[in-house]
């Protein structure tokens, strides 16, 4: 499919201070070996403090670079973490499949929060508009009570909206998972504070500096395989404010929406009832990464529907324990 | 200049692909154009995208005010955008073809000190805003402090609104003047003046066509070219062990490697090293730099050290090269930021957290208090509260390996937590607060309490 050699140029996986050199010094490191240093940096950090580590893992590209990461931290150790799934029932089938494989390709364990079973027992309530993303904070935060996790490995970035742009690597949520903005601690040098009280827990974003062309790069780099719909495919598809959905169980499309046939891929992957998909000829991961750089839109912007219900929608589902 | 205008794919895929990162604060209140320029930062190098733009504009639109304005890029809370002030630090993420940087926006107001102590402790360079108008100001003291202060290796002094003062080359160059003498006293080791009109664009990203006697880089040339990195060669080599990787499988039955972020310098195969606090020593057998093995590494970069003997090495030791060791004390003198919101008290118990390390403390004294804005000493204030800066003396319940943070940000740096809620109270710095100049005359007011 692709090559990561086109844009991996000798940046740092050497121990040649010669060969690894950017710019200035030849003790610079390029800005991926920069990042993920730091972000390993974390991931140990985390092993060496907390009792009961869990990765939030979804199958989307974000988490499946912290799972990238946390692999090359413990080499040849096995990951000391599980992973744990939020499943809200609109689930890409291919995202599932690569879920699994993933799974047992690495001899993981794997965690599921059901939002389908909320609703089956009643604990939870469909909301008119079908969009479960909401849905998920209940079932995450009791997931993370009955299995006692202390610190719950996040994929969120600063990039990607202004309520994440405050957001701590190291932010302490208590029992109900509730983010206060005001009760986050200054995180100075690199001295993470992970102090928590029993019942809290620590939410930890390993990605915090990662930007999403620094992602989409690093996959190139790393040769990390990635779910299809992340690339250019057909598919039946209707436009709802503004966005390609995919139509599906989950309840799309209503009357007047009509099914078109388009060739478009994922920039985000998410419940199917909130998550649109782009117009793209991106069939390749360097195609990919060509067309994020032209982008105009941010990956928020051109395919999450649930950001766009006001200017503090993400602050708000992060207060009530979102990720 | 035509780095930031090459927006081609071919170009930013080429150019991305093996930039460095800087890391960089700025310092400023609204009212010095802070918000203008780091708007102009972001939107001149493509980073504002369009759906955040309309964003802005819409919430512009409703706040009534006239234009978009660019502070509500970076105010991402609900309290920040209903008082109009920025209070926690906002990062920042823009790129050009020749390199990456990662902006900590930090609120110039003297309450938020602590915000400003925060973004300025992983910055390579801070951006200090002065009014061309107003010059010199208490508050430019304040941050040329806090910049000398976190050790911050390059400084610019961003002389703005050059365009109200007729873009006169005698306002700047008293200005510039004024800045670094006073930040050269405080040991800022390298200062560029840079005169700009953030509104106009002037200097930002492409030179001025107003000031021809300015022959220096626009802010942005600045930020693209000041070295991120040095000779590492010279600098004491210092390894935090954070986790010890003992995979006990068929594959690897006895590897036993130990994992950290070099915090300083650089290590090699065949080294001896020490092991702090111990004192034990051996010789590194390997260095496993994420699976690939290495000869030789350097901060920061994450790797995993193997030793030749079997010794006894945990989480919260310090691997040093066996003829550079820090001393060990428990007892440390240093300067203290507060950042939390209950004080800090003469015989407090707290935890002190230095590298991987976290250990009981108290408080022995607190020999005095400093005023950023004239640096001006108060002895035995008794306590410190949010924003303070001060000195203070911790005895440990257990030996530290600590360097002075003028030789080792990473290494000289820690935390005090509160034992009880885990709080971070203070951000501490091991040793003198400023560097001495060479020639310089005594900074302010009297010795007593400050240096000891």
């Amino acid at each position: 499919m692709t090559t990561a050699a086109t844009v991996h140029e000798g940046t740092g996986n050497s121990g040649d201070s010669e060969g690894s050199s950017v710019g200035d010094s030849p003790y610079a490191l390029s800005h991926l070996d920069a990042l993920e240093s730091e972000a390993v940096h974390i991931f140990r950090e985390v092993a060496g403090e907390f009792e009961r580590p869990v990765i939030l893992f979804s199958g989307g590209k974000d988490s499946i670079v912290m799972l990238h990461l946390a692999l090359k931290a413990f080499t040849p150790a096995p990951v000391p973490f599980s992973l744990l799934h939020v499943d809200t029932g609109h689930n890409f089938p291919e995202v599932i499949d690569y879920r699994d494989r993933v799974v047992a390709e690495h001899g993981l364990r794997l965690h599921v929060a059901s939002v389908q079973d909320y609703i089956d027992r009643g604990a939870l309530r469909e909301r008119p508009d079908g969009t479960r993303n909401p849905l998920q904070t209940v079932p995450l935060t009791e997931k993370i009570q009955s299995e006692r996790f202390d610190a719950v490995f996040g994929g969120g970035r600063r990039d990607e909206e202004k309520a994440r742009a405050k957001e701590r690597v190291f932010s302490l949520r208590d029992e109900f998972s509730q983010w206060d903005p005001r009760r986050q601690r200054p995180e100075l040098w690199q001295l993470y504070n992970g102090r928590h009280a029993p019942g809290e827990h620590v939410r930890v974003f390993p990605l915090s500096n990662w930007t999403e062309l620094d992602v989409w790069q690093y996959i190139a780099r790393e040769g990390i395989e990635l779910p299809q719909i992340y690339f250019a495919h057909e598919r039946d598809v209707f436009k709802r404010s503004g966005m390609w959905l995919t139509a599906g169980d989950w309840g799309g499309p209503k009357d007047g929406e009509d099914v078109v046939r388009r060739q478009v891929r994922y920039r985000t992957v998410g419940d199917m009832s909130c998550t649109g998909a782009v117009d793209s000829d991106a069939t390749t991961l360097e195609a990919v990464i060509a067309e994020i750089a032209a982008s105009r839109l941010t990956e928020r912007g051109a395919t999450r529907a649930d950001d766009k219900l006001s200017e503090a929608a993400m602050e708000d589902r992060k207060r009530e324990g979102y990720f | 200049m035509t780095s930031t205008t090459d927006t081609t794919a071919a170009g930013q895929l080429a150019g991305l692909s093996a930039t460095t990162l800087l890391r960089f604060a700025t310092a400023g209140s609204v009212d010095d154009g802070k918000s203008t320029l780091v708007g102009r930062l972001l939107h001149d190098s493509k980073s504002v995208l369009t759906d955040q733009l309309e964003a802005v504009e819409h919430a512009s639109r409703s706040r009534g005010s006239e234009g978009t304005d660019l502070a509500l890029l970076t105010d991402g809370l609900r309290a920040e955008r209903e008082q109009g002030i920025t209070i926690d630090v906002a990062y920042r993420y823009f790129a050009t073809p020749r390199r990456r940087f990662i902006l900590a926006d930090t609120p110039g107001h003297v309450q938020y000190t602590r915000n400003m102590v925060t973004g300025a402790s992983t910055a390579d360079l801070a951006v200090v805003l002065v009014d061309a108008r107003n010059g010199v100001i208490e508050q430019t003291r304040r941050h040329a402090a806090v910049a000398a202060l976190l050790r911050v290796p390059h400084v610019v002094l961003a002389v703005n609104k050059m365009d109200l003062v007729e873009y006169a080359e005698a306002v700047f160059a008293k200005i510039a003047e004024e800045f670094t003498a006073y930040a050269g006293e405080l040991g800022v080791p390298e200062i560029t003046a840079i005169p700009i009109s953030a509104l106009t664009g002037d200097n930002v990203v492409e030179p001025s066509s107003n000031m021809d006697w300015y022959g220096g880089p626009t802010v942005l040339e600045h930020l693209e070219t000041v070295p991120v990195s040095h000779d590492l060669t010279s600098c004491h080599a210092r390894l935090p062990v954070q986790y010890v990787i003992r995979p006990q499988t068929a594959e690897h039955p006895d590897y036993r490697g130990y994992a950290g972020q070099i915090a300083a310098g650089t290590f090699r195969v065949g080294e001896s090293v020490t092991v702090l606090p111990s004192g034990r020593t051996s010789k590194i057998a390997g260095i496993d730099l994420l699976g690939e093995p290495v000869d030789v590494a350097w901060t920061p970069q994450s790797v995993t050290v193997l030793l030749e003997d079997d010794v006894d090495v945990s989480r919260g030791d310090l691997l040093v090269p066996s003829s550079d060791t820090p001393p060990t004390s428990q007892d440390l003198a240093a300067t203290v930021c507060h950042v939390a919101d209950q004080p800090l008290t003469v015989g407090q118990r707290v935890l002190l957290k230095h590298t991987t390390r976290t250990v009981k403390a108290i408080v022995k004294q607190i020999p005095s208090r400093l005023t950023l804005d004239d640096l001006s000493q108060h002895p035995n204030p008794g306590q410190l509260v949010a924003n303070d800066i001060g000195r203070v003396v911790v005895r440990t319940a257990e030996p530290l390996a600590i360097d002075a943070y003028a030789d080792s940000r990473r290494t000289g740096s820690f935390l005090l937590i509160d034992p009880a809620d885990g709080t971070t109270l203070a951000a501490g710095m091991a040793g003198e607060a400023f560097a001495k100049a060479a020639d310089a005359d005594p900074v302010a007011a009297d010795d007593e309490g400050w240096d000891f």
